[in-house]
């Protein structure tokens, strides 16, 4: 994966992070992420991010599940080993339905579980890095990303004069599987850059 | 922002209301004269009569459960000590301010089935050596003293812990609070909301269901019946609330309620809507896969019989069609839809109680609906016309409340 170099800027205070976003998208400079310890009202909206997609993947697993318990009670108990249980036709829809229920949370369940972390690029034994190990505790963190025309120096102090503090330029992997750092020691071993 | 505090009452709202009521007192005077005023102590008679006053049991419990349901509404996030729903708190209020009078009305229907010397609707009236061994197991129950005396302590309450509510509401609209007095007051509104949650906890959720329609089918018992009852009327209470926070935002009142607000009134006819399927699928499956003729005899009119269009119609209209048009996140947001499915919610519900009531005293054919229906109307037209009476009576925002606040940045 390419490593890509970003500008970090830290905020500690909504009231400056939300003026700060806008100023940011406003200039034309592209937020790579912001990092929050909880989840903030509107900071969706703020950054311009579509809504996530993870809804409808749970519905289709939710049908999937649905269709798997029919289909497959329906071809025990009518074709494979017809059982006669109290007297029930053979094709009895009532009593399957609590377990064609359990299979529809449960596919919607472990499905968007997996997926979340699919998106979310956590797996086990993948190794995160942070831009700043304070974005879990009491910190919001905003990275921008840079590429080869834009000038370091100038988004560094255009995010000090939006109000960011302790503002650093890092060098992270990107994309699926970011945060490999076991594999990559080197980068994993580097010091936090703090300019300014 | 400067806000509309006060409602004023559109002229031609009153017109409608009273037309609606209108429609409902010549449909009362309709199945009156086409049922209700057959003499004589003919079977035919006895049965031409109780399909009058079944039709009037029905839309009256029913529309006295959906109004009451609106103060059950308060009761419960106020309990939970929510603030979102303070931006439109008044609208439930002045629901709930409806059921002194819808009460009345089903408390004399309720006492003109159990007194009128009838026993079709309620077979456990007959006289207590007349009753089978079944029933006269149940006598400690269902007899009409403790009918009497418990539907009277029933509505009273309602009515009257719903007042004090309503009051405590309505007292600190012209002083603001200091925090400590807030504190009292958070505290004050918590114990009287609990007090009424006993109390429907006691009736809604229990007994009364029992006795005013599960009792029609007086051998057949549930103990699911009444947790069912309860989420019947509580969606679509929570689906008359929306309607009315539609109306008043197309007037241009409620300013501080947004789309915000109505995703989670949608929500809440989403989550129940599922509930009620939920209860009403525990009853019916027990049943079902038992398969004793004594407690199967209720569903066989519906299921089996000339009920069955109804019975899956119910199960369209309040299961499947909330399922599938509430689930996504837009269409609870869009005025349109919500409001589209506010009246199918109250429609469907309504059938729900229709086909609670009618099959006990017409199991070989469904009545014609349409009087009923028009019945239905004038009870809408009365719960209009109340509405917006005790809308007008207070400001439409409660600007006092210590969590006001947390409605107006309310965000799903």
């Amino acid at each position: 994966m390419p490593i890509k170099k970003f500008v970090v800027g830290n905020f500690y205070d909504e009231q400056v992070l939300f003026p700060a976003i806008k100023n940011v998208r406003k200039t034309g400079y592209k937020i790579h992420d912001v990092y929050t310890p909880f989840p903030i009202h509107g900071l969706d909206t703020a950054l311009g991010l579509r809504d996530t997609s993870l809804h409808t993947a749970g519905f289709i697993y939710g049908i999937t599940g649905t269709t798997t318990a029919f289909s497959f009670i329906t071809w025990t108990l009518t074709t494979d080993w017809p059982l006669n249980i109290g007297g029930k036709p053979f094709f009895s829809l009532p009593a399957w339905i609590p377990i064609m229920f359990e299979l529809t949370v449960l596919f919607a369940a472990v499905g968007m579980v997996l997926t979340f972390c699919y998106l979310c690029q956590l797996a086990p034994f993948v190794k995160k890095d942070h831009f700043n190990p304070r974005s879990t505790d009491d910190t919001f963190t905003m990275a921008i990303e840079l590429n080869e025309r834009s000038n370091e120096q100038e988004i560094v102090s255009f995010l000090q004069s939006v109000g960011a503090q302790d503002v650093s330029v890092q060098l992270k992997e990107t994309g699926w599987w970011l945060g490999r750092y076991d594999k990559e020691q080197t980068l994993y071993n580097q010091p936090i850059e703090v300019a300014g | 922002m400067a806000i509309k505090e006060q409602y004023v009452i559109p002229k031609r709202y009153n017109t409608l209301s009273l037309a609606l009521m209108a429609i409902g007192i010549l449909s009362i005077i309709i199945l009156y004269i086409t049922h209700g005023a057959a003499s004589g102590s003919s079977e035919e008679a006895i049965h031409e009569r109780s399909r009058f006053w079944a039709s009037l049991l029905q839309n009256s419990v029913y529309f006295l459960l959906v109004v009451n349901a609106a103060m059950f509404f308060i009761c419960a996030t106020t309990l939970a000590w929510g603030g979102w729903q303070l931006s439109f708190r008044r609208v439930s209020e002045a629901i709930a301010a409806c059921v002194p009078v819808v009460g009345i009305i089903a408390f004399v229907v309720l006492m003109a089935v159990v007194f009128g010397g009838d026993h079709a609707l309620y077979h456990w009236t007959e006289p207590k050596d007349e009753l089978d061994a079944s029933l006269l197991h149940k006598h400690g129950f269902l007899n009409k003293t403790f009918f009497t005396v418990w539907t009277s302590i029933t509505i009273a309450g309602w009515a009257l812990l719903g007042r004090k509510i309503r009051s405590i509401s309505r007292s600190i609209d012209d002083r603001p609070l200091t925090i400590s007095e807030g504190k009292r007051y958070i505290w004050k509104n918590t114990v009287w909301s609990a007090i009424f949650l006993v109390l429907f906890g006691l009736t809604v959720m229990s007994t009364i269901p029992w006795l005013w329609l599960m009792s029609i089918n007086a051998h057949w018992y549930s103990t699911m019946f009444s947790w069912y009852t309860f989420a019947s009327s509580f969606v679509a209470g929570v689906a008359l609330i929306t309607l009315f926070v539609v109306f008043l935002k197309n007037n241009g009142y409620l300013e501080y309620t947004t789309r915000e607000h109505l995703h989670d009134l949608g929500k809440f006819q989403f989550a129940f809507s599922i509930f009620w399927t939920y209860l009403w699928y525990s009853q019916f499956m027990l049943i079902w896969y038992a398969n004793i003729p004594e407690e199967t005899i209720y569903f066989e009119p519906r299921l089996q019989g000339v009920y069955r269009g109804l019975f899956f119609l119910n199960l369209i209209i309040n299961f499947l069609a909330p399922l599938l048009i509430l689930m996504r996140r837009g269409s609870k947001r869009n005025y349109g839809t919500i409001t589209m499915m506010s009246v199918l919610i109250l429609f469907g519900h309504w059938i729900d109680f229709y086909q609670m009531v009618m099959p006990g005293i017409s199991p070989n054919h469904v009545p014609n609906m349409l009087l009923d229906l028009g019945i239905a109307l004038g009870f809408v037209g009365l719960i209009m016309f109340l509405t917006v009476r005790n809308l007008a009576k207070a400001p439409l925002i409660a600007k006092n409340h210590p969590f006001l606040k947390e409605s107006i940045v309310h965000h799903t």
